[in-house]
């Protein structure tokens, strides 16, 4: 038996520090060496959503691998008092504790791959500060979000938050998928807290449209690469086509027997997309 | 086109019969039964707006009706029409058509009524209406 047991290169460890004068004690998880490749969770989830990119050798061969639980989510602690205030995340805030996260590991030009709501903000990231980052990697990414049912139904006592989230998202994921990752998938949205992914999605909703900002992205500086599975509804390729089209020398790529998780729900299919797109992106560092 | 409308016929009465044997093929399967143990009541699905009365007691489908008297009550309706289930009941469905929340995002299905057992037992539901995916036939 002793002989099948095996030890994970990742480690994780716990950052405190202070973003916009509030403490965080921050999760996260890191493996391998090279340029920094931050990776951002989707809504009402957690970094482990990234532990088959974290455990793959030929990404932390060349990058050094970061994935944080962002504060609520995980094992990152909400902030003192949360319990006085109904949670709702904003893009100054989701943009700060990014970049507040990068400062306080003093992370130089990291690559940002982010999925969903992480997605979407590597657009700001990129808008806002296009020499802080390398490159951004925006997975089922687009500029623009509308919601389309009511949300109430994530997080109301008589409807069991952690069950609901999960069946929400359980039809984002390709039929291709393997049971077994989707399930995990969904494990992730089953422990999250009461009200975080409601109070994730408040800034797809309220601030879900930045059409008109996303020409202003500046690819010579920062590069963009967008990938979207195919078998998400909530952020289709074409939502992500349409944004790729707005922002000059952006790279789309649409990824088939995919959903709203590649990296979670079929890392081995994912694989065949993000690699060649991280090569080129160490590459282009290298050159 | 009459034989666009004939087909459509016998794609309406495969898909009333796939729904027919959402007992037999829920019919031992305590996973599901257990998923939906709470759930003891009556729920619409409308088939090119041919009513079907699917009956749940405590997880278990035990009866679909498809020739009720018009007006009955119903906790909700799922409604699609023959072409979307045909679809949706594909072995792997095509994106879009994988899932009912994506349907009804894409107006190709609606979800009406008192949503309240639904949502609370929302994978349960999912999971009852992909049963026919089991055994429906592809074009």
């Amino acid at each position: 038996m002793s002989g099948q047991a095996s030890i994970e290169n990742v480690v994780g460890r716990y950052l405190n520090t202070e973003i916009g004068g509030v403490h965080y004690r921050i999760y996260f998880e890191e493996a391998g060496q090279g340029t920094p490749l931050v990776c951002l969770h989707t809504a009402g989830s957690d970094a482990r959503q990234w532990r088959h990119i974290l455990a793959d050798e030929e990404v932390t061969a060349r990058f050094r691998v970061i994935a944080f639980d962002m504060p609520r989510h995980g094992k990152s602690n909400p902030p003192k008092g949360f319990e006085g205030e109904q949670y709702r995340l904003h893009r100054r805030d989701y943009i700060d504790t990014i970049v507040g996260f990068c400062d306080a590991l003093a992370l130089e030009k990291p690559v940002v791959m982010g999925c969903s709501i992480g997605g979407r903000i590597v657009l700001d990231l990129g808008l806002e500060h296009p020499d802080r980052f390398s490159a951004l990697v925006g997975v089922q990414c687009s500029d623009y979000h509308k919601p389309w049912y009511d949300s109430t139904w994530m997080h109301r006592p008589d409807v069991h938050g952690g069950e609901i989230c999960a069946a929400i998202v359980s039809g984002m994921m390709a039929p291709q998928s393997p049971v077994d990752t989707v399930q995990e998938t969904l494990w992730y949205y089953k422990q999250s807290g009461p009200g975080v992914f409601k109070g994730d999605l408040y800034f797809y909703g309220a601030e879900g449209d930045i059409r008109d900002e996303v020409s202003r992205f500046d690819t010579t500086r920062c590069p963009l690469y967008i990938l979207t599975g195919e078998y998400d509804y909530s952020c289709t390729p074409e939502n992500s086509e349409q944004t790729a089209s707005r922002i000059k020398g952006a790279k789309m790529t649409r990824m088939e027997e995919l959903g709203h998780f590649p990296m979670s729900e079929n890392p081995a299919q994912f694989r065949k997309y993000i690699l060649p797109v991280l090569s080129e992106i160490s590459g282009s560092q290298t050159a | 086109m009459i034989t666009n409308v004939a087909d459509g016929d016998a794609l309406k009465e495969r898909a009333l019969k796939a729904l027919q044997s959402l007992p037999e093929l829920a019919s031992g399967n305590d996973i599901l039964a257990h998923a939906g143990r709470y759930v003891s009541l009556e729920f619409l699905v409308s088939i090119g707006g041919h009513p079907c009365f699917v009956t749940v007691d405590e997880g278990r489908v035990v009866k679909v009706e498809t020739d009720a008297q018009k007006m009955r009550a119903s906790t909700f309706t799922i409604a699609a029409e023959p072409d979307a289930w045909d679809r949706f009941w594909q072995a792997m469905p095509a994106p879009g058509w994988n899932d009912l929340f994506a349907m009804n995002k894409r107006g190709n299905a609606t979800i009406e009524g008192n949503l309240l057992p639904f949502m609370q037992n929302l994978q349960f539901f999912k999971d009852v209406m992909a049963l026919p995916r089991q055994t429906w036939e592809a074009k």
